[in-house]
């Protein structure tokens, strides 16, 4: 469904990207995991267009969509829930809700339509509901992930992006929001790639996972394959490791 | 949605009626410039209190709407309800243009630009003396009429000028609660999260931009035709940070903020007169203790104020 072809970004002179490849199938959950500054962020970003990639080819259902502009992509079917959440916080839920469907609303589809998934977002996320007319920024971090996802969700994508969704959450929280992405997939078909610190719970999730390193790709595999990697539980796991002590 | 409806009506029937009220050619002059004033801050509004993009440079897109219909009617002698959405256009399709390359700046650097705008376009009005007639300003302009009434009272141009106040209020408000409303607010406040939503961020702030100069531009052709006269000095850089202080004060964000700001701004230095030469230190020194005691514009502050009053606090809360 999405292929990335030798896919080089940069920041200014910083490479953030070095001939990056991966792929996703239609329907599958695919996780990248790595350090800090390993380029996973920059990955989605260079998907959904805000980062454009200097070299290299994306395909989207085999079409090129390299150079679009993030509109365009939103309109393809890819949506990208963005790292840190970026609610619009002096806005309400239910504008936020609808910001996310704002393409559709160009494309006159009918109001009751994109109403009638809101309210499906609110079952999906039943504390969005209760707190429907309040200010984005007034939730917790927890709440506001959940709105994040649903805006994405307003678009209607076949394909999400989400980028460290359990950020700075409690574990009963992201168990709860890792269960909604299980769901998506399951109801929907919704293919997700999910760019994660939480190494175990994404992989527990994913069908698939890529590890990044500064910039490359040095590991790929079947998730549970990867959370069996020695390499991947002493790094990125914290299992296994060598006790040192000085003595 | 109705109850946005109900608000305007209100208001409208408020402005409407306000000559029988009022007597006396002076005050009906003042609220003329309060009618222009507010058409302005509610176009700039739109950009700085909605996309959160500033510009000092609105007086520049105010004065060429005054000029283009000026020299237009004068010299050409072409029919001046013609000119006027001919003048908009203009002005709308040159910030448009320049709107793409200015827009990409942020923040302070954006302020710096639009400054810069707003100092060329001055210094076009003051050096191109065969059209503008240079710093001692261009005379002569006509009246605007319609069928057998000509708009030369001030009774008379303060319903011309206010049905094109109220026109602009409705369209802004209309504006501002529609899914471009809420894609400027989102703009505001992420411009990343805006684009990954699907908003043309680029093109929108381009787009809002150049309807505000065309709203300005608009007010500017009928400033001339009220005045009659208009001479560079009254489209300098002092006017557009009045415009600012206007929206500032008035509300950010908020329409009817705008009127009230430009409503105040206006009529305040006209009271002061009184205070003779304390005037202006009086006029800063409330225009500080406004923004540091309401932040959030008069059109919140007014009536947190309000309610403070009613219900002082330590006051029995559970009544």
């Amino acid at each position: 469904m999405l292929r990335l072809k030798n896919i080089n970004t940069y920041y200014g002179k910083v490479h953030a990207l070095k001939n990056v490849s991966l792929h996703l199938a239609e329907g599958e959950i695919v996780t990248l995991i790595g350090a800090n500054g390993a380029g996973k962020t920059t990955i989605l970003n260079t998907i959904s267009g805000v980062t454009p990639a200097a070299a290299g080819e994306l395909q989207f259902n085999k079409e090129t969509i390299s150079a679009l502009a993030p509109d365009r992509i939103v309109k393809l079917g890819i949506s990208q829930v963005p790292e840190g959440r970026q609610v619009f916080k002096p806005l309400s839920v239910e504008d936020n809700l609808e910001l996310g469907a704002y393409l559709r609303y160009r494309n006159r589809e009918g109001k009751d339509t994109i109403h009638k998934d809101m309210e499906q977002i609110f079952t999906l996320f039943p504390r969005l509901e209760e707190r429907r007319r309040q200010l984005a920024g007034t939730m917790s971090g927890g709440e506001q992930q959940m709105l994040a996802i649903g805006r994405a969700l307003m678009a209607k994508p076949r394909m999400l992006l989400l980028d460290e969704p359990s950020m700075g959450l409690a574990p009963l929280v992201v168990q709860e929001i890792f269960k909604v992405l299980a769901q998506l997939r399951q109801e929907h078909g919704t293919t997700i790639l999910l760019v994660e610190q939480n190494a175990k719970a994404a992989l527990k999730l994913a069908d698939r996972g890529y590890v990044l390193e500064t910039g490359k790709v040095i590991l790929e595999g079947q998730a549970d394959e990867l959370l069996e990697n020695a390499e991947v539980k002493r790094a990125y796991l914290g299992k296994d490791k060598k006790e040192i002590w000085e003595r | 949605m109705k109850k946005e409806l109900l608000k305007f009506l209100a208001f409208a029937v408020l402005v409407l009626a306000a000559p029988y009220a009022l007597s006396g050619g002076y005050i009906m002059n003042v609220l003329v410039f309060v009618g222009i004033n507010t058409m302005l801050a509610v176009a700039l509004n739109l950009l700085l209190g909605y996309a959160g993009q500033i510009s000092l440079g609105h007086a520049g897109f105010f004065g060429l709407g005054a000029y283009l219909s000026g020299i237009l009617t004068t010299t050409a002698g072409w029919n001046p309800w013609l000119v006027m959405p001919l003048a908009a256009a203009l002005v709308g399709v040159m910030a448009f243009v320049i709107g793409f390359p200015i827009l990409k700046l942020k923040g302070h650097y954006l302020a710096m630009a639009t400054l810069g705008l707003g100092i060329i376009i001055y210094i076009v009005f003051n050096e191109t003396v065969d059209y503008t007639g240079g710093p001692s300003g261009l005379s002569g302009i006509p009246n605007l009429s319609a069928g057998s009434i000509t708009f030369d009272s001030d009774v008379k141009n303060y319903y011309l000028i206010w049905s094109f106040t109220l026109a602009v209020c409705l369209f802004a408000i209309n504006l501002a609660n529609s899914r471009v409303g809420r894609a400027l607010r989102a703009i505001h406040d992420s411009e990343v999260a805006a684009r990954v939503v699907g908003v043309n961020a680029r093109l929108l702030k381009v787009q809002i931009f150049a309807l505000s100069a065309m709203i300005s531009a608009l007010a500017g052709s009928l400033y001339a035709h009220t005045m009659t006269f208009i001479s560079p000095a009254s489209f300098g850089f002092n006017f557009s940070i009045e415009l600012l202080t206007m929206v500032v004060i008035g509300g950010l964000g908020s329409i009817y903020g705008s009127f009230l700001g430009a409503a105040l701004l206006t009529l305040l230095p006209e009271f002061l007169r009184a205070a003779q030469d304390y005037d202006i230190v009086i006029y800063g020194g409330m225009l500080m203790v406004m923004v540091m005691f309401m932040p959030g514009g008069l059109v919140r502050g007014v009536p947190d104020l309000v309610r403070k009053l009613v219900k002082p606090r330590g006051g029995d809360r559970h009544a």
